[in-house]
């Protein structure tokens, strides 16, 4: 409740981000967890690279492989590309339309800490008894034979990281639906809202049937149902459809936020207002809605049948209009702009070539008759890495350098960052382009092993010196963030100097209470029209008074500590005698304390019209 | 502070679910949830319906053999009218009048248990009669996990309005708790709304086979 | 406080008008919960009658818990009130996913 700006101990610190509700700090815990994630993701991809790098290498078994292989893409999608999306849009999207918070600031902080307690179970297996070894994807009739507790880690792990994103998602709807700044109707909201909008309905939609399969998986796995066994009269193809109708909207939940980074990117940069906005919401909508039609063509070799094929592999090559409408309006916001290539605008002019040749590859998978070549094959993972890495991570990398100075008050040395720029684009092409040819040459994907004399030899080895180059730029991004952080030169409120939406009005960081004074938005790119006009500022929307915010929890962290201890239980149940017990102890922890957070009222607390005032005239001094 | 404030009849606002910001987030954020719980039960009936009388061999009970009206409409009954009268609770809560919205709620509570009664003694009548388990068949797996999750939001809808009303008891209503009681009653139609589906798809497409 | 609609102070006049609002809604319930009571025994019956045949009696149960379902949502949950534009929207998406599932769930899984 002190001003921000204090000096706290560490275990202050410590404290204040446990129980923080504080839409900006949650950012930061997210951009943190995700990013500890990413590069454990990565050094299992430096694993699978080292272990494929050669012929008959027994760098790590079979088994492992197999676990690596699992736990790299899991981990990539669900603990290292989400969060971070969802550091970005908790960083930013409250900002860009005015908002002194989230909706559900309580919400909010659980929704972390399920991720967090879900990422962390889940990686747990590693000590206990083996990592999930079915594949990311975990198909029942592999998940089901597999014998150690890594599939139980898996599918009690996601089911709990997955509640927090579904909580996640329902507080950016209700955010964006109901706390918009005076003047911000939906035509004037940035792209990256527009994104995180459309992004969040996806998830509202699609989390559901990941949870029903994943509870699916569990009854079936620990309390004897047989949705699954053939045997018993189940049937594997369920969890299929139930993962891909999850698995495909998914991809977009990730694509959608990357697309709106770099519309974003793509203005600041070019100095010149985003070329064809409501197409581009149009498209961005359109992408979403097509999403949730396309699920089957990830099982067009499962025998669905010709009619089904086709239907879902004609809704496939749809999507390829809206997202060219994208592309296209990309390409005309640069032509005649005054560019400059800093860091994320590099990133952004990058993603262009390699999303469209992921966004190729993709129609050519599309076409039924000749995925039952291309399917399962490494054409398949140079496919999706050209664009989850091409589209998602390069946004991420852009964003992070983008929004850092907002972030943390501080930028990103701009020649450490063209370092990694260059080190990470060149690494990747290596890594996957020739992963086309691998597959084509009839390479199958998550093999552990190949033989030498078929070919497949110097494309490997090829692949995996990319996989050090990425490594590489990776490390030098690791220490950009130390060397500045140390260094601490503050910035102010629009270090980039070409800002066009809200965020880059108010400072870097901003105050926990983000607008002092609500601003009237007159029109797309709301700051970028003050600044045009010769104003310093935005217009107050409000006289200046009281604001009201929300209090501190440590709830969150008990409701989700809870669940934690209570996936031990399920999991271990059969086994040992104090499963059960612990399973109810758990359940009862998470319960209580929601139960305790429902007899307990918080009405929050309000910053005094007077402190505001003073808070300014510590800004005055400093400016 | 506003969320406080003593009321009235007559200051009574005439949408008190929607009156101050924090519960007009609450209201739209409940409606969205429910949008991701129709997509839930509607995965949960697809399975069923994938599953249905899928068993292991000839003598495993079938859909045909276990459901029976007299059951399946008293449960029916007392569902709906829960409905109603959670509807009855709401009408008073906008007219101010605190006790007869507890009573209603309590009327409430009282048939969504006698349900969720009767459906625990349906389930065991079928573990016992049809040897029609969980783990029986894919059938019994589906049929236990789609009603299951069904009883599971009574028995938590249950357990929230009576916390709702026992929190509240002494300090009657207010903008902070009005949106909490609106938001309970449109959980509890939700479930009735999924049940009209149970007992439809469920029990009486069951019955025709 | 800006961001806050004032609660309370509302004129004495509204008050009549609002118990007559009410009451007149109460009246449309009492009539929807009196139909969907009807419904239920009708969809009952139809089951429990020998005369129709599977092909019946499906696709007419299946219409009236629509119908009933439609009641429960307009009236019961008040989305026929205004400021029910969002909510309807997600919901009715929820509805168009889920019904993309269950069609795919009942025709493509042949095993």
């Amino acid at each position: 409740m002190s001003t921000y700006a204090q000096k706290k101990g560490f275990g202050a610190t410590l404290w204040d981000f446990l129980t923080t509700v504080d839409h900006k700090k949650i950012a930061i815990l997210y951009l943190i967890a995700g990013g500890f994630f990413f590069i454990l993701g990565g050094l299992e991809a430096l694993f699978i690279r080292i272990q494929l790098a050669v012929p008959n290498n027994d760098f790590v078994s079979a088994g492992f492989y197999n676990e690596i292989l699992t736990m790299h893409g899991t981990t990539m999608i669900f603990l290292a590309a989400m969060p971070l999306v969802f550091a970005f849009m908790n960083a930013v999207m409250p900002l860009q339309i005015g908002a002194r918070d989230v909706a559900f600031p309580f919400l909010n902080s659980l929704g972390f800490w399920l991720f967090f307690f879900g990422g962390v179970f889940l990686n747990l297996s590693w000590f206990l008894g083996g990592a999930p070894d079915a594949g990311w994807t975990s198909y029942a009739s592999l998940s089901l034979a597999s014998e150690t507790h890594g599939i139980d880690f898996y599918a009690l792990g996601l089911q709990i990281s997955g509640a927090g994103t579904l909580i996640g998602g329902i507080n950016f709807l209700v955010t964006i639906v109901n706390m918009r700044a005076p003047g911000m109707t939906y035509m004037r909201m940035p792209m990256f809202t527009w994104a995180t909008f459309v992004t969040s309905a996806l998830i509202l939609f699609a989390f559901p049937p990941l949870t029903v399969g994943l509870f699916l998986l569990i009854f079936d796995r620990m309390f004897g149902a047989n949705f699954f066994d053939v045997s018993m009269g189940g049937n594997t193809v369920i969890w299929e459809h139930l993962f891909w109708i999850f698995g495909h909207p998914e991809v977009y939940i990730l694509i959608l936020p990357a697309f709106g980074i770099f519309s974003e990117i793509f203005a600041i940069f070019s100095r010149k207002r985003l070329f064809g906005y409501s197409s581009m919401v149009f498209a961005t909508v359109l992408i979403g809605f097509l999403g949730f039609m396309v699920w089957a063509h990830h099982m067009f070799t499962t025998g669905l049948g010709p009619i089904a094929n086709a239907i879902f592999a004609v809704a496939t090559m749809a999507i390829a209009v809206p997202t060219g409408i994208k592309i296209f309006n990309w390409l005309f916001t640069m032509w005649g702009g005054s560019i400059k290539f800093t860091t994320p605008m590099l990133w952004a002019v990058a993603f262009i070539p390699s999303f469209v040749a992921g966004g190729v590859t993709g129609v050519m998978l599309a076409s039924a008759a000749a995925d039952y070549q291309y399917h399962d094959s490494y054409f398949v993972v140079a496919h999706f890495h050209y664009v989850i890495v091409g589209g998602v991570v390069f946004a991420l990398f852009a964003g992070a350098h983008l929004y850092w100075p907002k972030m943390f008050g501080t930028m990103l040395n701009e020649t450490l960052g063209k370092i990694t720029f260059w080190l990470f684009l060149i690494g990747f092409h290596l890594t996957f382009f020739i992963q086309h040819f691998l597959g084509l040459m009839g390479m199958p994907r998550r093999i552990f092993t190949f033989l030498p004399g078929q070919g497949l030899e110097t494309g490997n080895l090829i692949s995996s010196i990319g996989a050090i180059f990425m490594a590489v730029a990776v490390i030098v991004l690791l220490i950009n963030v130390i060397m500045t952080s140390v260094k601490n030169e503050k910035v102010g409120n629009d270090p980039w100097g070409d800002g066009r939406t809200l965020e880059w009005a108010i400072a870097s960081p901003p105050p926990f209470y983000n607008f002092k004074q609500l601003p009237l938005v007159r029109g797309l790119d709301a700051y970028w029209l003050e600044k045009m006009e010769g104003k310093k500022g935005m217009t107050p929307a409000e006289p200046l008074g009281d604001i009201h915010m929300p209090n501190n929890s440590f709830i969150p962290f008990v409701i989700s500590f809870g669940l934690f201890i209570a996936a031990f239980g399920a999991m271990y149940r059969a086994d040992y005698a104090w499963g059960l017990p612990v399973l109810i102890l758990g359940m009862a922890v998470t319960l209580g304390s929601m139960f305790v957070r429902s007899i307990k009222d918080d009405h929050g607390f309000h910053i005094h019209k007077e402190d505001l005032m003073e808070d300014d005239n510590d800004k005055g001094v400093k400016a | 502070m506003q969320a406080e404030e003593k009321f009235t009849y007559e200051t009574w606002p005439a949408a008190p679910e929607k009156a101050t910001l924090e519960a007009k987030n609450k209201f739209l954020g409940f409606w969205f949830f429910l949008g991701g719980e129709t997509v839930l039960f509607a995965t949960l009936f697809a399975t069923y319906l994938a599953l249905k009388d899928k068993v292991p061999n000839a003598e495993a009970a079938l859909a045909k053999d276990i459901f029976e009206i007299p059951l399946a409409f008293a449960a029916t009954m007392l569902l709906l009218t829960s409905s109603l009268t959670s509807v009855y609770a709401m009408y008073h809560m906008k007219n101010f009048n605190f006790k007869k919205m507890q009573m209603w709620l309590g009327l409430t509570v009282l048939l969504g248990a006698l349900f969720l009664a009767l459906e625990i003694y349906e389930f065991n009548h079928y573990v016992h009669k049809f040897e029609h388990t969980f783990t029986s068949s894919a059938f019994g797996s589906a049929f236990y996990t789609l009603v299951g999750f069904h009883g599971g939001h009574v028995a938590f809808g249950l357990a929230w309005i009576i916390t709702l009303m026992v929190r509240n008891s002494k300090r009657g209503l207010n903008l902070y708790n009005a949106p909490k009681f609106y938001v309970a009653s449109l959980y509890w139609h939700f479930i009735d709304v999924v049940w009209v589906f149970i007992f439809t798809v469920v029990y009486l497409m069951g019955m025709v086979g | 406080m800006a961001n806050q609609q004032p609660s309370s102070g509302n004129p004495r006049v509204d008050i009549e008008y609002r118990r007559k609002k009410s009451a007149e809604e109460m009246r449309y319930q009492i009539v929807s919960f009196t139909l969907m009571i009807f419904l239920t025994i009708v969809a009952f019956v139809a089951v429990g009658y020998e005369g129709f045949s599977g092909w019946f009696t499906v696709p007419f149960i299946l219409l009236l818990a629509v119908i009933q379902v439609i009641f429960q949502l307009y009236y019961f949950m008040h989305m026929s009130h205004k400021g029910h534009e969002a909510p309807a929207l997600f919901l009715y998406s929820g509805v168009a996913v889920g019904a993309i599932t269950i069609l795919a769930f009942t025709t493509i899984i042949w095993w």
